[in-house]
């Protein structure tokens, strides 16, 4: 009958899993979005990662696996992803490699998304490092993950006040099961075509005569580079004397933004 | 230009306001922060029944990762990994060497024969390519299809971070960085995935220390060579009853042996060409999970497995062709094999080896994992074994481990060379995939030929001793 002919509404919405996520492995050229995966070490990026393009890119139980950055892809609702899986980090603003490599990729990549994955049972610790990335980039989404650990723990997170206060969407994960990773998808997705606007939470608290200097300079900053959204965070780290930043702003390479 | 100007207004800005404020900037935003952060966490964040479980994490923490307990308990967990090992995978070797050795070669022959093949043809791809690769995969297969999902368990349990732990004080102490307890471990499972992940190692001292003595973790492709000599030779030694605990002794000594050398030549190292001091690094015990043990049996039958017996594959076929062309092209009457045997068999008598060993690592620098079939192969073309064959009379009937004990034993093998085959399986240079690892890694010809020549030449001295010693007693 008529009914045959229809697509039910399962098939069309965004929740049903066999229909919106392709999995394209390491094929990414081209890609329409790109997605830099973020987060404190051993929080499950790259079991997200491996949710998302297919790949198998070695997991464990223990911090600093991932070396260096790996990529791969996916396609959600027509449009395809490339994802980058960077190595984990407690924090942006020492000088150890790794660090250098997730805070260049998220500075200079320019992702359209990043995902930034928490461990629930420790989320304390692990917005030390979310709260640094808010400062460099407005397009986030949080993958609040390992939400069924931190339940064993007896740990529940108000994903709604967290939320708020980020200023970003946050989805409440368990990759290694693939429980919510669709919702994860489908607000990722949302968020790099616009549809959700972010309004990131950025560092309160600082001594007030420092932040005043801070301001003149990231003032000075926004003249030379108008519109460019991080200028806070340059601030913060030209005060800290950081040599790669330095050597950033005098070769230009803040011009293109987006 | 105006461009310019500003931008070097700016950072003079910036450099000036920064020796206003000072040193204590970053200490001060990193305080924020974490202020910003506890706040955020205090509102959002609630905790029942205050935290029952984190307590039985820690319990368990006290206990594997205590002075006193630490590493017998190491000892223990890697004991019972490798009896499993030793255990279990002796049937279905058996089951494969009869199903590829006995059955599919016997067949292949026949037929090559009775469609008329030439007999270097079949040769060549029949007693060559087709028997190192069926050894390969009867030697090879049942071993790491146990020991690396047990590996992978123990990696997904958050057992890896507490043997870090533990070890930490002893790197130090050998002047290396204690993040080399966790590339050590991936050494174990592979030494080229072990150099990579040095990288997580910052000082550029400390990670050529790693980089260095990474070989002497046994790797994938050591590891069953290590379990069956140490079955059927040292095991052999004893009693039925005591077989697999003995052999399992036996494995875990080299094992040992491997780590006591990455402390010692690390020490050694960090006193003589990489002189410096000691950095400091936080390691976090993250959480033990509850291991998917059928995913785990999958993913590392899959990813592990298959992959390192491909690559043993891989390079065996060719490493075949080239046992079976030595052995089978005559110069003045002597195949090419037995002319490079002789010349290598008085040193290799001199350490407890013979030709046929060295022969067989050097052919086998490629992989490792294809050493004990090319000694089965060199040793079974090149002397005359009566049932076995050799040359155009091939005939195989190693349908057990026990034959392979026969074969090597034609071959002049005492539990000497044994003992000192598997010394110098640990103690050689790394695989030719290593070697250029390293190479890419540290971008030096220098360390990367100490990296490779160095283990050789202290294998040759480890093996000499021990010959000496055994000769006397």
């Amino acid at each position: 009958m008529m009914q045959n002919n229809t697509p039910s509404a399962c098939d069309s919405c965004a929740h049903n899993p066999n229909t919106s996520l392709k999995k394209l492995g390491v094929d990414v050229e081209n890609t329409d979005f790109v997605i830099a995966l973020a987060g404190n070490p051993n929080t499950g990026k790259s079991t997200v990662f491996n949710n998302l393009t297919g790949l198998k890119q070695h997991t464990g139980n223990w911090p600093g696996k991932t070396v260096g950055r790996a990529e791969g892809g996916f396609m959600y609702n027509e449009n395809s992803y490339k994802i980058i899986d960077l190595p984990g980090t407690y924090s942006l603003m020492s000088t150890s490699e790794d660090e250098e490599i997730a805070r260049n990729f998220i500075l200079f990549g320019k992702p359209d998304v990043t995902i930034i994955v928490v461990d629930a049972g420790r989320l304390e610790r692990n917005l030390n490092l979310v709260l640094q990335i808010l400062e460099i980039t407005d397009k986030a989404v949080l993958c609040l993950n390992l939400i069924d650990e931190a339940k064993r723990h007896n740990i529940t997170v108000d994903e709604r006040t967290l939320s708020k206060d980020l200023g970003i969407p946050v989805v409440a994960t368990s990759a290694i099961r693939n429980v919510g990773i669709q919702e994860l998808l489908k607000t990722v997705d949302e968020v790099a075509k616009g549809k959700i606007k972010c309004t990131p939470h950025r560092i309160k608290n600082v001594p007030k005569e420092i932040d005043k200097k801070v301001s003149k300079i990231q003032a000075s900053i926004e003249s030379v580079y108008p519109g460019l959204p991080n200028a806070r965070w340059i601030a913060f780290r030209l005060l800290d004397g950081d040599e790669d930043i330095i050597k950033a702003i005098e070769d230009g390479e803040f011009i293109n933004d987006k | 230009m105006d461009k310019q100007n500003a931008i070097k207004n700016l950072l003079e800005q910036a450099a000036d306001t920064r020796w206003e404020i000072g040193q204590e900037f970053h200490d001060k935003l990193s305080e924020s922060i974490y202020q910003n952060a506890a706040q955020i966490a205090d509102r959002t964040v609630i905790k029942e029944g205050q935290k029952g479980n984190f307590n039985i994490d820690r319990a368990i923490d006290r206990v594997v990762t205590s002075p006193i307990w630490g590493f017998p308990i190491m000892f223990c967990v890697l004991a019972i990994v490798l009896w499993l090992t030793i255990i279990g995978s002796n049937y279905p070797s058996q089951f494969l060497a009869f199903l590829l050795l006995d059955n599919a070669y016997e067949w292949l022959r026949a037929f090559a024969i009775d469609i008329g093949t030439p007999s270097w043809l079949s040769g060549f791809f029949i007693d060559g390519v087709f028997l190192s690769l069926a050894w390969v995969i009867s030697v090879m297969l049942p071993p790491m299809a146990i020991f690396f999902p047990l590996f992978t368990i123990l990696e997904d349990l958050g057992y890896l971070p507490r043997i870090a732990f533990n070890l930490d004080a002893l790197f130090r102490k050998s002047g290396a960085h204690g993040k080399q307890a966790l590339t050590m471990s991936m050494g174990f499972g592979c030494n080229a995935a072990g150099v990579i992940a040095t990288r997580i190692i910052d000082s550029p001292r400390e990670r050529l220390i790693a980089i260095i003595t990474n070989n002497f973790s046994l790797c994938n492709g050591r590891w069953p060579t290590q379990i069956l000599l140490g079955t059927i030779f040292v095991g052999q030694m004893v009693p039925e009853s005591y077989r697999s605990l003995v052999s399992t002794a036996s494995v875990i000594g080299v094992a040992l042996l491997g780590i006591g050398l990455t402390f010692l030549t690390s020490w050694a190292l960090s006193r003589t060409f990489l002189k410096g001091e000691v950095s400091s690094f936080t390691l976090e015990l993250p959480p033990y999970r509850k291991p998917r043990i059928l995913q785990t049996i999958y993913t590392s039958l899959i990813d592990r497995t298959l992959i390192v017996l491909w690559r043993a594959c891989l390079f065996a076929a060719p490493a075949g062709a080239v046992i079976w062309l030595v052995c089978n092209i005559n110069i003045g009457g002597e195949s090419i094999a037995n002319h490079l045997i002789y010349i290598l068999d008085n040193f290799g008598l001199l350490i407890g080896l013979n030709g046929v060993i060295l022969l067989a690592y050097v052919l086998a620098i490629p992989a490792n994992e294809i050493v004990i079939p090319t000694i089965l192969m060199l040793t079974v073309m090149t002397s005359s074994i009566t049932g076995y064959g050799a040359g155009d009379g091939v005939m195989f009937e190693l349908d057990s481990l026990g034959n392979t004990h026969d074969v090597l034993v034609a071959g002049g093998w005492t539990l000497l060379t044994a003992i000192n085959v598997m010394l110098f399986s640990l103690i050689h240079n790394p695989c030719s995939t290593t070697i250029y690892t390293i190479y890419k890694e540290t971008n030096s010809i220098r360390w990367t030929t100490l990296a490779s020549i160095g283990p050789v030449i202290l294998g040759f001295i480890v093996c000499f001793i021990v010959a000496q010693v055994y000769y006397l007693v």
